[in-house]
């Protein structure tokens, strides 16, 4: 189940017409016909395309029958958002061990260069 | 090394459009250094694997047309991983990736370290899997509890719609 949820908000969001149209819900509350005169598209694909949007929880309609209004639901972005923080806390510890790996290949390179180690007087 | 690990953050962006995944890196340290830490099988096991694990390495030839092996494991649980090394270039690598759990599942994966002067250099690292689904997966993958309780909250958010 949950995987499924996932693959359908990332799939949702692969359409760019649906990505526009995240973005125009993000300033406000729109109903279909509005959301159709934005573009030039029929009310019939618009609708489809809310239901793909609705079907990922990206947005929800109210009952109200005439209108119906798309809302976004700014919560799964939250989520969405929190899932790829934590791939990349994951990623962010693994590159913080290999600064520890490059710091030693410059240590082993030079070892009497460093900027921060003082320099001997004569030799 | 705490210094060294504020001032550089990991950068990620799931590409919409197509099953990407790319993170960008700076590192203290110059592109052929960066390039002996991914292709030396020694100094690659030390920072690849997960916090806790330990890599072992069962195949390592890190030139174009060479192919990849290691186990990466932790209380007698062991995870696989393998692919080969497409092109392994001065500052590039191309290489494929699966996880043996998922054998029919394989990555492109590029490894760009670009020089940025003064001993500085950036990582770009692109991964490109075979479906949308597996690169949600993938994303979701090793948050064990974590991700649990997003799909659960998930499953709520929608049940309520």
């Amino acid at each position: 189940m949950g995987d499924d949820q996932l693959s359908r908000v990332f799939a949702a969001l692969a359409d760019p017409t649906r990505r526009d149209m995240v973005a125009r819900l993000a300033a406000g509350d729109a109903t279909v016909g509005k959301l159709a005169d934005t573009y030039d598209i029929s009310v019939q694909a618009v609708s489809k395309h809310v239901k793909v949007l609705t079907g990922a929880g990206l947005v929800s309609q109210s009952k109200d029958a005439q209108r119906r209004p798309c809302h976004l639901e700014a919560e799964v972005f939250d989520l969405m958002t929190k899932w790829i923080e934590r791939y990349r806390q994951q990623a962010q510890e693994r590159y913080e061990r290999l600064d520890v790996v490059l710091a030693d290949l410059r240590g082993d390179e030079q070892p009497t260069n460093h900027p921060h180690v003082q320099q001997g007087a004569a030799s | 090394m705490s210094a060294t690990s504020n001032r550089y953050q990991v950068s990620i962006e799931a590409d919409p459009t197509l099953p990407i995944i790319r993170m960008t890196r700076d590192f203290d340290a110059t592109p052929a250094h960066l390039m002996r830490a991914h292709t030396d099988p020694e100094l690659f096991a030390r920072w690849v694997g997960p916090n806790g694990m330990q890599t072992r390495i069962l195949d390592w030839d890190a030139t174009t047309g060479g192919r990849w092996r290691y186990v990466a494991g932790r209380n007698g649980e062991e995870y696989g991983f393998h692919g080969c090394f497409h092109d392994v270039g001065e500052d590039r690598i191309v290489q494929t990736f699966t996880f043996d759990g998922q054998p029919d599942d394989v990555a492109l994966e590029t490894l760009r370290f670009e020089d940025l002067g003064d001993g500085r250099t950036r990582l770009h690292a692109q991964s490109l899997v075979d479906s949308f689904e597996g690169r949600d997966q993938w994303l979701a993958s090793g948050m064990e509890t974590g991700v649990d309780e997003g799909y659960a909250k998930l499953d709520t958010l929608i049940a309520e719609l």
